[in-house]
């Protein structure tokens, strides 16, 4: 027993490093873990900043904004890299070998969290360059990066589940565009306020906000009030159904 | 290998009324099969005759509908991991990683293998020597060629120690001379001990690299037996003549009963067992015909004539009609 759960840690372990390896030697992890969130902040501060009435300044408003959305982004890679190995057969040859079933997903999920932590390290670092002055001590910042953090793994398994739900990289590629688009219906770069009434009572009680709102209330000293649990729950509620729409699909998908 | 595993049966896979159906459609429909240890078994079949299938089922990809299936000693149902840990698979579609180097696709196997660090370095290292690969071990796998890719695939499934190997077409669309060095490969596993399944529709590969050659179409094995036994199927060889004129061929399609007419080829195909003295009086009784011979040549039976005759229910004659078969 203890034996069968050291070697399917290290199998996922095996497979974490093979995700990342790749990852590494694909040109778009650079530009849409790297490039991307410069031209995102860049883009958000200097072209629409100007025109946002924010009770902070919007280079702060707009940080957590700017976190999520990158790792919606950084989900359609993810995506498509576990529809790239089922279609591919690699899946087929760790199957018909002695390898912990579950090393697979872990694998892909593990080093996709792992890249979108760096991708969000690097959008806070640009944005410290920029300006962005945080207030927060040590334990709300350990807590806003725990919250992001969980956030990254909500969707990573969403996004897991995706790829294994499409017959091709382009259909999970398409399929993470709704990851892509909650960002912009929340609070992440303008508050939901200035909406139309039908559409604010949308943008309030989506996934995205109260993450934003709690984010942002953690780094920038602003009241976090009511938002941290549903911002929690909506994550651990989205990871689960995800890594069990994941699992289920994997098990399926394997048994024909 | 255990004492049980000796004992329990001289087969490195038993496979006995195993059933498969996709939707309304048997693609396996009872099929029993013996593969001995140590031996090359060719499963030989049309696309979609459930060769891939058959591969997948053994190699516990796929579960059965029904049947037993004993794979190295470990029932496949039962022990599914036990099997794994004895087999490898090699399937149709290279299966390796292209952004990984060779070198590191083969680490990235020792390591789900179990292997430990320094097994897993030595053996990369033997595979890489032993499959040509020392220069390009630090490339990236998608840099290789078609060769390559096949062989670093083949090395991928050899790491860990298999008892047991399945190659799933392993040559198909390889170019002559790479599929010349697999079939090497190929003999230098027998030649360690190992036992190989391979599925081809190539009948030259199963007649090359088999022990035992099983058929398969229908759903069901439709001949099984050695290549030479196979060929003893089929009646015999053949005389093949083509013609210059539509109206000679039939003037000597009635001199010859028993022959095979292709209109379109103008060719004429005439049974003989090939010994000299029924190829001097047919050649004589051809020469009497005093027609224009185009082109003469002597067709000695192989597994394609096995194959056809096995698999093509729409022709009566044991011995193909070429202009339609190729």
């Amino acid at each position: 027993m203890i034996t069968g759960i050291r070697s399917a840690v290290d199998d996922a372990a095996a497979m974490t490093g093979r995700s990342l390896t790749r990852m590494l030697r694909t040109p778009e992890t650079m530009i849409m873990g790297v490039a991307l969130p410069v031209m995102l902040l860049l883009l958000f501060v200097y072209v629409f900043g100007g025109a946002m009435q924010t009770r902070t300044g919007y280079l702060d408003y707009v940080v957590p904004g700017i976190i999520l959305l990158c790792a919606g982004f950084g989900s359609s890679q993810t995506a498509v890299s576990v529809t790239g190995d089922m279609v591919h057969g690699i899946v087929d040859r760790f199957r018909s070998m002695p390898v912990a079933r579950s090393a697979f997903l872990f694998g892909h999920v593990v080093s996709s969290v792992a890249r979108n932590l760096v991708t969000s390290l690097v959008v806070i670092g640009v944005a410290v360059i920029m300006g962005f002055r945080p207030t927060a001590g040590p334990m709300q910042w350990l807590g806003a990066l725990a919250l992001i953090a969980l956030f990254i793994l909500a969707i990573s398994w969403l996004a897991a589940a995706l790829g294994l739900v499409a017959d091709s990289e382009e259909a999970a590629n398409g399929f993470t565009f709704l990851l892509l688009f909650l960002p912009y219906v929340s609070s992440a770069f303008v508050p939901t306020d200035t909406m139309p009434s039908w559409l604010h009572g949308f943008a309030e009680n989506q996934p995205v906000t109260p993450v934003i709102e709690t984010v942002r209330g953690l780094l920038l000293g602003t009241p976090v009030g009511d938002t941290a649990l549903p911002a929690v729950s909506w994550c651990a509620g989205i990871a689960a159904v995800g890594a069990v729409w994941a699992i289920t699909s994997f098990t399926r998908k394997t048994a024909r | 290998m255990s004492i049980r595993d000796t004992q329990f049966s001289e087969s490195a896979i038993s496979v006995r009324g195993l059933r498969k159906n996709y939707g309304n459609v048997a693609v396996l429909n009872g099929i029993d099969l013996d593969v001995p240890r140590g031996s090359v078994f060719a499963l030989l079949g049309a696309n979609g005759a459930g060769k891939t299938t058959m591969v997948r089922i053994l190699s516990t990809l796929t579960p059965p509908d029904a049947g037993t299936v004993t794979v190295a000693g470990h029932d496949l149902r039962r022990d599914p991991q036990g099997v794994r840990r004895k087999i490898s698979l090699t399937g149709q579609y290279a299966a390796v990683d292209d952004l990984l180097t060779g070198e590191e696709n083969l680490r990235l196997m020792a390591r789900l293998s179990h292997l430990g660090r320094a097994d897993g370095r030595t053996r990369t290292r033997e595979l890489l020597e032993r499959f040509d690969l020392v220069d390009a071990g630090a490339r990236r796998a998608g840099t290789y060629s078609g060769g390559m890719t096949r062989r670093l695939d083949l090395a991928m499934s050899l790491i860990s120690g298999p008892d047991i190997i399945f190659l799933d077409e392993p040559t198909t669309g390889l170019d002559p001379r790479s599929r010349q060095s697999m079939w090497e490969m190929v003999r230098r596993l027998v030649d360690d001990g190992v036992t190989v399944f391979l599925t081809t529709q190539y009948l030259e590969e199963a007649d090359r690299l088999a022990d035992r050659v099983a058929v398969l179409h229908g759903g069901g094995v439709v001949a099984e037996g050695t290549p030479a036994e196979l060929k003893r199927l089929v009646p015999g060889g053949h005389l093949e003549l083509t013609l210059t004129q539509p109206s000679e061929l039939h003037h000597v399609a009635r001199a010859f009963g028993d022959a095979v007419l292709d209109t379109e080829r103008l060719a004429i195909q005439v049974p003989t067992d090939g010994s000299i003295g029924q190829l001097k009086s047919l050649l004589g009784r051809i020469d009497d015909q005093s027609v224009t011979v185009d082109t003469l040549s002597l067709h000695a039976p192989d597994l394609d004539d096995v194959f056809f005759a096995l698999t093509d229910t729409s022709n009566a004659s044991p011995i193909r009609n070429e202009a339609t078969a190729r």
